[in-house]
Formats: structure tokens, sequence, C-alpha cells
């Protein structure tokens, strides 16, 4: 029976692919699913865009192909890219370029029509309301202050470009899982309707989407996160797939990592709402009926996802600017550590107030006591601590206001508690965004959808 | 006996906009049960009430012997918006392995 192998690429923006190399060259892959856009990365590609308009695409996506190209051309390896981010075109002028210094031929294909940023007044005339998702809020209130809007695109454009002959299909955003589901829906001809069948490429296809996450890196856990085998070659997860949709998880020979019963489950509900209405663009999965057979040797079987009609709609993440953050930081060591870092905060909120600056939010943490661990830090290590830093940071609509903040931090070290140690201590003033998601109807996207196939180098 | 969730099970989270999302895995069936019964929405909004949550979702996933939660309302709009140093949520599946369960004695793979 016909099988088909896809390896996971990157897992977000600024990840490595240097696994990917062990995938391509001893995981016997016939494809790499590389995801290089989070929630957060448009937010990031906007700021690039606003400097550069001819920016706005996921960079690593470049220095990638410029280095795994060859060893893809040598094994036969196609490669789906979302790194064309906010501007596909631009992405793919800069990877052509590239190509065209080297000497390399390849046929690259563009999916756009992702975006829908210039076309939010003409869809709200045409009755879409683009209210949020999850308050119901009008947009009205951040329609001028939106910066992007980009609707979550399926499978189907992908593996159209594949049908086209493409060797490289760079798009913009598409469900992360998608840039697995596409070759698999091409490479067995999946019918757009065959929902179990769907439901299992957008299972294989959620697994892979976070690389190493699916395949022992970041396991939560306590203890049995040292037990994961050498990290610094962790290999990332491979889906060998039947016509069927069943499929055996692995990674490359002789990488580390781990992939078990454990590992896989992890990644499953990662980022999931109701396991059982897991929404894409293509069908909506039910994760209750899945089956995962642990046969040892980073080999876990997966079957058995069921799978519903897709929605009528297409969600849209959309981000608007919300104001400024302020950051400032100082540290202290023993004695009374962060009884020093609590008392440079009153000092630090009584100069703010002085000032009569506008400040809508603040927060304080004790990096070394509770910055990640929050309210559940555990109070007993609190005086006890060997050092500790402060970390404070505010909300202003007035950026001068978010960058005098942290130069309030240095002037402590001299004129402050005792044993201080400052650690960037004068940041930036950082643009906050306001996520907004939302739906439109699907064909008011999708009939704007395009893939240009063009032959580089 | 009280048990703290990090003694016999493992997490991970992550955000979705001003969602943080966690997956709890018990390492068998035994424990499982144990999990269903004492990890409910009460419970859990008892122990995020410091990050100021909104409502708490639950699903049990008996064919992965877990628990899908999800904390409304966690991230402070979200971690493009959020002021915090875990703006991704990535840690509230560590605080929430700081919670104390009431379990039997000999559980098969408390640590």
């Amino acid at each position: 029976m016909k099988t088909v192998r896809i390896g996971a690429g990157l897992g977000f923006y600024g990840d490595s692919w240097q696994p990917v190399k062990a995938s391509i060259e001893r995981g016997g892959v016939q494809y790499i699913a590389s995801d290089h856009l989070s929630e957060l990365t448009l937010a990031i590609l906007q700021k690039d865009r606003q400097k550069d308009p001819s920016a706005g695409y996921a960079r690593d996506g470049v220095p990638m192909l410029a280095e795994l190209w060859p060893l893809a051309a040598k094994h036969g390896v196609k490669l789906i890219l979302n790194a064309g981010g906010l501007n596909p075109q631009g992405a793919r002028e800069a990877i052509a370029k590239v190509f065209r210094a080297k000497g390399w031929r390849a046929r690259i294909a563009t999916v756009t029509g992702d975006s829908v940023l210039e076309r939010i007044d003409e869809l709200r005339t045409a009755g879409e309301p683009m209210a949020h998702m999850d308050s119901g809020a009008d947009i009205a209130g951040v329609r001028d202050r939106m910066l992007f809007a980009n609707a979550y695109l399926g499978a189907q454009p992908i593996a159209e470009a594949l049908a086209k002959g493409a060797d490289i299909v760079l798009t913009g955003r598409v469900a992360d899982a998608a840039l697995t589901l596409g070759p698999l829906a091409h490479e067995f001809g999946w019918r757009w309707d065959d929902w179990d069948r769907l439901a299992a490429g957008l299972t294989l296809g959620h697994l892979l989407e976070c690389s190493g996450q699916g395949s022992g890196g970041n396991f939560g856990s306590a203890g049995e996160w040292a037990r994961i085998p050498d990290y610094a070659h962790l290999g990332y997860p491979i889906a060998e797939v039947s016509t069927d949709g069943r499929a055996v998880l692995s990674k490359a020979p002789g990488t580390g990592g781990r992939v078990s019963f454990d590992t896989v489950r992890q990644q499953l509900l990662y980022e999931v709402h109701d396991p059982h209405a897991y929404f894409s663009p293509d069908v909506v999965l039910d994760m209750g009926t899945l089956k995962f057979d642990d046969e040892g040797g980073d080999r876990v079987r997966v079957c058995g996802a069921s799978g519903a009609p897709r929605p009528p709609t297409l969600k849209v993440v959309a981000g608007y600017h919300d104001g400024w953050m302020g950051t400032g930081m100082i540290g202290f060591a023993w004695p009374e550590a962060y009884a020093k870092c609590a008392k440079s905060a009153e000092v630090i909120q009584t100069l703010v107030r002085e000032r009569g600056w506008k400040v809508e939010d603040s927060n304080i943490e004790y990096i070394g006591y509770d910055s990640l661990l929050g309210a559940n830090a555990d109070p007993a290590y609190r005086d006890q601590l060997n050092e500790c830093f402060l970390r404070m940071t505010i909300r202003t609509q007035d950026k001068a206001v978010a960058e005098a903040f942290g130069r309030l931090f240095p002037w402590l070290g001299l004129s402050g508690p005792p044993y201080v140690g400052t650690m960037k201590a004068i940041q930036p003033a950082k643009e906050l965004l306001g996520i907004w998601p939302t739906l439109v109807a699907r064909e008011r996207v999708e009939s704007k959808v395009s893939i240009e196939l063009e032959r580089a180098g | 006996m009280k048990v703290g969730l990090w003694r016999i099970a493992h997490a991970r989270s992550g955000d979705k906009a001003d969602r943080a999302d966690i997956g709890l895995f018990a390492y068998d069936a035994e424990t499982y049960a144990v999990l269903k019964r004492e990890v409910t929405r009460e419970r859990l909004a008892a122990h995020f009430a410091g990050m100021g949550i909104g409502a708490v979702e639950l699903w049990p996933l008996d064919n992965i012997l877990a628990l899908k939660i999800v904390l409304n309302a966690a991230l402070q709009g979200g971690a493009a918006r959020s002021l915090r140093m875990d703006n991704l949520g990535k840690n509230v599946a560590a605080q929430l392995l700081r919670m104390e369960i009431e379990a039997p004695a000999g559980l098969p793979r408390l640590r």
C-alpha cells in the first residue's frame, strides 16, 4: 500500500532547521511542512512591514531554503512553508534571488489571498459583521487601529499548487496543519468531503506543526523531562501515512528526543479548545475517537480520527494597535533580595505618580520568585532567595512615557538599596497589539485566493 | 492523602488569543480516574483565581487518559498585549502541577 512520509519543518519563526536535515537525509521524507507563523508572529511581521514595505515575511525561510535546498533536491523532497507571512510575494522574490545567485532551479508556488485588511469595509458592507468571536464586540471600536487581518486558509490551495508541479509552496496565513494535510490530500487524492480522512490528516498536521514539541521537546513534567535523550540532536517528528489516513509517527534514526504515547498526546492537546470540535478550514476533528499505539523504539501508531463537515466560515485573526509597553528591570543579591526588589518597586511607583504619567495598567514581577508561576509561586521561598530581579511593566497610550519608564531604573543603582545587578535596565518601548479573532463566510475569502507558479533560477 | 499533581501527572499549556489552555495527562488509567474525579472546574477556578481568569472549561478524554482545560480571559488580552513575563502562558501548566488533590495511597506512578 502506498505511503507518504512528511517531516516537520520549523515550529515557529526563529526555530532551528538543523533537525530537518536529519529528516531529509535519514528520515526518508518526501515533504517538509514548515510552520513559521504563530498568532504572535503576524504582529512581529507587521512591525517589519511598517518599517519596510518589501518586508513582512518570515525572514528565516530564506537562509533555511538556502541551506536545505541542495539536500532536498538530491532526495526529491518538496517543501511547504507559510514563511510568506504578510508578504508571500516578497518572500518569493527574496528566495528566487538566492536561487538565481546559486544557479539552482525550482518551481516555487505562492498562495495569496489570505489578507483581508484592505477588504474590511467591503466585507462589512457585504454583511460580514466581523464581530469579536469571543466577546461579540463590534469591530468599529478598533477598525481605525487595525494593522493586519488574515484569514486561515485551508489545505486545498496547497494541494493545487503541488498538482501544478511546485517544488516549494510558499503561503501566507494558512491553518498550521494544512501544511501537512495539503500534500496528503494531493498524494492520495482524498476528496474534500471525505471527513474522516481529512480529520486524520488534520491530526497528523497538528502533531507535526510544533516541530520538537511532537518528539519530546518541552515535555511538561516533573522529572520525566530529564529522561528525554540527547536534546542537542533532538529529531523533529515524521509521519508515515497510508491512504486510509492511518499513520506511524517516528523521527529520523540516530536523533535525540522521544516519540512515545506520552510525548505525542501532549502535543495532540496543545493549543486546542474543545477537543471534540477542533476546527480547521477543511474539517472539524473529534479527538475523542483517536487511538495511539506506542510500539516502542520511537514509533507510535495513530488511527481513529473522526471528522465532521468543514465550517461555512473561515477564522480571521486581526491585530490592532493597543498602546505601548514600558519595561524596567533591576536585580539584587542576598541579603533581603526580595525585600529590596519590593522596595524598589515602591520607589518607582512613587516616581511615576509624581510625574503624573498616564498609565493604564502595570505589572510587578520578581524574576527568581514569581515571574513565571504568578500567584501560584510558593511564598515559603520568598525571603530565602539568593538573588532576585524586579521586572516592572506598564501599558500606556503615550510612547514617550513608555520610553521614559525604563530610564527611571538605573538611578536606583547608586541611590537605592544595596548589592545591585542590572539586566537590560533600559528597554525600548514596545508596541502592544490587541488580537481580534473573527469569522468570515469562506467564499468571500476563497474567491480571492490565487496560486502563482514561477520557475526560479 | 494530599498529592501534588506534579507527582502523578504531566501537563503542557499554550495560548490562543486571550485563552490559556492546558492538557493534563495521567501516566496510567488508575491515576486518570482520580484526576477525573478531583480536578473539577470549581477547583481549577480557585487554583487560578490569582491570575484573574474568566470561565473555566473542562473536557475529559478517556481515550488518552487526559483532561483538556481551558482558562478564558487569562492572558491580559493575549500574548501581544500582555505585560507579563510569561505572555504566552507556557507556565500555566507548571502552575497547575502545583495543585494538590486528594488521592489514594500507592498510585502506580507516584513520584
